[in-house]
């Protein structure tokens, strides 16, 4: 056998031969959605559909001590509703955490409150109209305690774990000792506010059962995991569930984990013996499917009389709900940046009556990279340094506390490109320096972003047959990153086809378990997974061929043979070879069959620190008058390993700055203390950016060839662009105002009467 | 403390006397209403007055491929065309339109070939997750029907700044409206000489 299943990156083709890889390809999913024609999951209509409305409590804390379920009843066309006093049972108690990542859950399990939103019955009936009108027929009566939901009455405590199972604290070096040999001590408090996913598709799950087999269109993020839960609440064995999720009309985390309401929509399809049909309302999106929790985050930063960073303290406050843990890892952004002697990383939990936090688009990273670039702004300022001439003077060449080097990291190639596209030489240093024609005060900042390269246990299956045609398989989750035109790029370079002579099935959890989409992982887990068996059927093909006295490959066995284009050719004379279809025509085989996992090499995985970097560049212009403030212009330049599609990967790295633009200046759920409800949730008032608030973006994509980071040199690019914008962003204000505005978002009373 | 809980203003009380309406003396009543849909007439009879446009077209007419993603006008990924302009949707009872023309995302295509604008999103990959492309691309062709902003990207940018993209596809979008836009002025020279 030739092919080399191993991670040694030798074996794989390096010309990447017949392959669509690193080329812009639209989306191939593109015509579907473009014609309306892709289906999300609210867009099924089994026969017998029922419907299923939430209600949610409107008090924050407390319990309900009354509902009109019998006014509901009465209304036409009601067929079920569903309270604590009727609740479906389950075989999981809800009140337990469901490892690895399942949170405590609201089902209906007693009539108590623990956070406004939470869901307290569900109204069933034959239209979505009649329903809707008996969830506000209910009425509900409640007894309210007093809701808890800022710092001044939260109960802060000492958390086990932040993000997902992180140490809530890491140091290295001695902090006393740095702190006491540096010159300079900058310090300062930050916050950053609660912010919702508001994924443009509303939670929704269509649910039909069959005996105990159960069928679910969700869009869901985690397919094989979120199996295994549902499987446990409802006590029917793994293999009975089949989630269906060929699109998620976006997810940034929230569609990861189980929430309740979509299992109490489950259940009553089982109790119904009907299909039930449930999609969040907007305003239900504010509560029990998760959000970004709020951080007050300290840091102090020692500095030498030269501008080096001798020491990093940074601390941070994480809001969770009064039940469940979910803590924004703020203060490790501070860990694989910048180089210091020594570094102190630690957080605090804070308990309110809010639905549990959870992961949303660069959990931890976003919010401390908002924090940490602002930090090292007002460092730089106080050394009277360069921005980018600090960032520079403090880059760290290994690992800061670990020593390891980088698997791969051209951040100064990113500084480099961003700042000659930007423009970044005409800056003037002082801050209030800068107007356009106009008389606008205009701002530049900057910031770092960086991201972890994770990876994902996944399986991927390709079958090669005897016509010549070739399947390959994952169960894949697109939510907008391009999995369905990527994934498929990639399993076609290692069979040497071009991505349309592939036919590729992805999105249902039926297919091999492509892992998680999150933490900028699925290209580079799914991909590997997919390229290795097609590798493995490659290798399956070459047996055959390399044994059979009859083939032009007989005996190339020690040689090696390669595909191309539908066939195999020896390594030494691509001239020599077959097609696929032959060599398995001749061994009277239908098809070959590789299959495989992704996993990376565990040396490497030690040896290496493995992260996607960036750097960003901000224009903002403020009204001196009037305080409104617009970004006018961002460049970003990136280096994630190796691009697959340069056209998508564009498109994320776009999105990624919107968001960071959103973080900076828009976004932020606002609660009213006295009765705990987010008194903005709609998208409305609930500010995310709009076309006109974004005039001008540029990613550059830096190249970074990773033999380390996994066989096909992937790294991630769904979340590093918000990290670094907020601080650019951030950093550009106070360069146009003189004005450091440390709470986000920034907004024009923040700045008013300079 | 006992309190009563918050309840929406309105809105409940009046459906509640429209549909109590729908069964005077036990009789239901329903409503017939008449519209072209995307070339299609039909004759629609609702059982039920509070159906909005969006929820007839995706929960009755199966045709999903308008979006529902506030159900409160305010971000227009239900945008449709009535009688050739844009509208939300989610906001037009159904009763209200009939006798109209209404234009759906899956009305714009011929056959397998795109229409301009929807070309134009692909080929500038002004859409990510694809959920607020069909409300996106039903207002760009409203926009460049009106004769609003040709050329003109700040103009686009603002006249396309009530259909959100929680992605963050704008850029992309802005180029494709503006390309559209080019090839539909050509178009148009182009008959205008002829
Ligand atoms: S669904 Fe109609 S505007 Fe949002
Ligand atoms: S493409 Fe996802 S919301 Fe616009």
């Amino acid at each position: 056998m030739s092919l080399d299943l191993s991670s040694d990156t030798s074996a794989r083709p390096t010309t990447r031969y017949g392959s669509n890889s690193g080329q812009p390809l639209t989306r191939r999913d593109g015509i579907l959605k473009v014609t309306g024609q892709a289906t999300y999951a609210a867009d099924n209509h089994p026969a017998q559909l029922a419907y299923a409305v939430m209600v949610g409590a409107t008090i924050a804390r407390g319990r309900v001590t009354a509902m009109d379920v019998e006014a509901a009843s009465r209304h036409p066309g009601i067929i079920e509703v569903f309270t604590p006093d009727n609740a479906p049972a389950f075989a999981h108690d809800p009140d337990e955490k469901m490892p690895p990542f399942g949170f405590r859950l609201e089902l209906l399990q007693n009539h108590s409150v623990r956070y406004a939103g939470q869901p307290i019955a569900l109204v069933v009936a034959e239209t979505l109209e009649a329903a809707t009108e008996g969830a506000h027929l209910l009425q509900p009566v409640y007894e309210t305690d007093e809701a808890r939901t800022g710092l001044e009455n939260g109960v802060q405590f000492d958390p086990q774990a932040v993000g997902v199972g992180g140490p809530p604290s890491t140091s290295h070096g001695n902090l006393d000792t740095a702190f006491a040999a540096s010159e300079t001590i900058v310090e300062a408090e930050y916050s950053t506010p609660a912010q919702y996913h508001n994924a443009m598709e509303p939670h929704a799950v269509v649910a039909e059962w069959n005996g105990n087999h159960l069928t679910l269109d969700m869009p869901n993020q985690a397919l094989a995991m979120s199996c295994a839960s549902y499987a446990r609440y409802f006590d029917i064995p793994v293999e009975n569930v089949v989630i269906r999720s060929p699109f998620l009309g976006g997810g940034f985390g929230s569609k990861a984990i189980l929430n309740g309401p979509q299992i109490l929509a489950i259940a009553a399809a089982r109790k119904l013996k009907r299909p039930v049909k449930l999609a969040l309302t907007r305003a239900q999106m504010y509560g029990p499917v998760g959000h970004r929790g709020q951080t007050w985050q300290t840091l102090r930063m020692g500095l030498s009389a030269d501008g080096r960073l001798k020491a990093i303290h940074h601390r941070s406050i994480s809001a969770t709900s009064s039940f469940d843990d979910f803590l924004e890892p703020a203060a490790n952004a501070s860990l694989p940046l910048y180089a210091a002697d020594a570094l102190l990383a630690e957080h605090k939990g804070l308990r309110l009556d809010i639905g549990t936090p959870g992961p949303m688009r660069a959990p931890g990273e976003a919010s401390g990279s908002a924090a940490l670039e602002v930090a090292i702004d007002e460092a730089a300022e106080a050394c009277g340094l360069d921005p980018l001439e600090f960032r520079l003077l403090n880059y760290a060449e290994s690992e800061p506390g670990s020593g390891r080097p980088f698997s791969s990291k051209a951040l100064r190639e990113c500084y480099e490109r961003g700042a000659e596209v930007f423009g970044w030489q005409q800056r003037l240093r002082a801050p209030r320096t800068m107007r356009d024609d106009n008389g606008l005060l205009v701002g530049w900042g900057m910031g770092t972003a960086v991201f972890p390269c994770p990876m994902f246990p996944a399986q991927a299956r390709t079958t090669v047959r005897a016509d010549g045609s070739v399947l390959v398989e994952t169960g894949g989750v697109d939510m907008g990153q391009g999995a369905w035109t990527a994934l498929a790029q990639i399993a076609a370079e290692a069979l040497g086809l071009e991505a349309h002579e592939i036919e590729f099935r992805s999105g249902v959890s039926t297919l091999p378990d492509a892992g998680v989409a999150g933490g900028s992982g699925h290209t580079a887990s799914a991909g590997l997974a997919l390229s290795n068996s097609g590798l493995d059927a490659l290798a399956k093909l070459a047996e055959i061929a390399t044994n059979d006295p009859d083939s032009p490959l007989f005996g190339a066995g020690n040689i090696g043979v390669l595909p191309r284009g539908g066939r195999l050719v020896r390594r030494d004379d691509e001239s020599r070879g077959e097609r696929f279809a032959d060599i398995l025509t001749r061994a009277k085989q239908s098809e070959v069959i590789g299959e495989a996992k992704s996993m990376r090499e565990p040396g490497n995985a030690e040896k290496f620190a493995m992260y996607s970097h960036g750097a960003v560049f901000a224009e903002v212009k403020v009204d001196p008058d009037l305080g409104q403030i617009r970004t006018t212009r961002m460049v970003g330049a990136f280096a994630a390993g190796r691009v697959i599609n340069p056209r998508l990967v564009r498109s994320q790295y776009y999105g990624g700055m919107i968001w960071g633009t959103s973080f900076a200046l828009h976004e932020a759920a606002l609660i009213d203390h006295r009765t705990g409800r987010v008194m903005n949730a709609d998208l409305a008032e609930y500010h995310v950016p709009v076309n006109a608030d974004v005039p001008s973006l540029e990613a550059i994509l830096v190249a970074e060839d990773d033999p380390y980071v996994n066989a096909i040199g992937v790294k991630g690019v769904g979340e590093i662009g918000i990290t670094g914008t907020v601080g650019a962003i951030a950093n550009a204000v106070w360069h146009a105002t003189g004005r450091r505005v440390r709470n986000f978002p920034i907004h024009i009373e923040d700045i008013l009467g300079l | 403390m006992a309190i009563q809980g918050f309840i929406l203003p309105d809105i409940p009380s009046i459906a509640v006397q429209i549909s109590t309406s729908l069964f005077l003396n036990g009789v239901r009543m329903s409503l017939s209403i008449s519209l072209t849909i995307n070339g299609d007439a039909r004759t629609i009879v609702l059982e039920d007055p509070r159906v909005t446009l969006l929820d007839l077209l995706r929960e009755r007419l199966q045709l999903t491929g308008t979006k529902k993603g506030c159900d409160r006008g305010q971000c227009g990924a239900c945008t449709v065309l009535v009688d050739g302009r844009r509208i939300n949707s989610c906001l037009t009872l159904a009763m209200t339109v009939d006798g109209a023309h209404v234009t759906t995302i899956e009305g714009l295509a011929t056959g397998d070939e795109l229409h301009p604008v929807q070309a134009a999103f692909l080929e500038c990959d002004g859409l990510q997750c694809g959920y607020c492309t069909p409300g996106q691309i039903m207002s760009a062709v409203g926009l460049i029907a009106e004769g609003q902003a040709v050329g003109d990207p700040e103009r686009v940018r603002e006249l396309m700044s009530g259909n959100i993209c929680r992605c963050g596809a704008y850029k992309g979008i802005t180029e494709a409206v503006l390309a559209a836009m080019e090839k539909d002025a050509t178009i148009l020279k182009e008959r205008d000489a002829a």
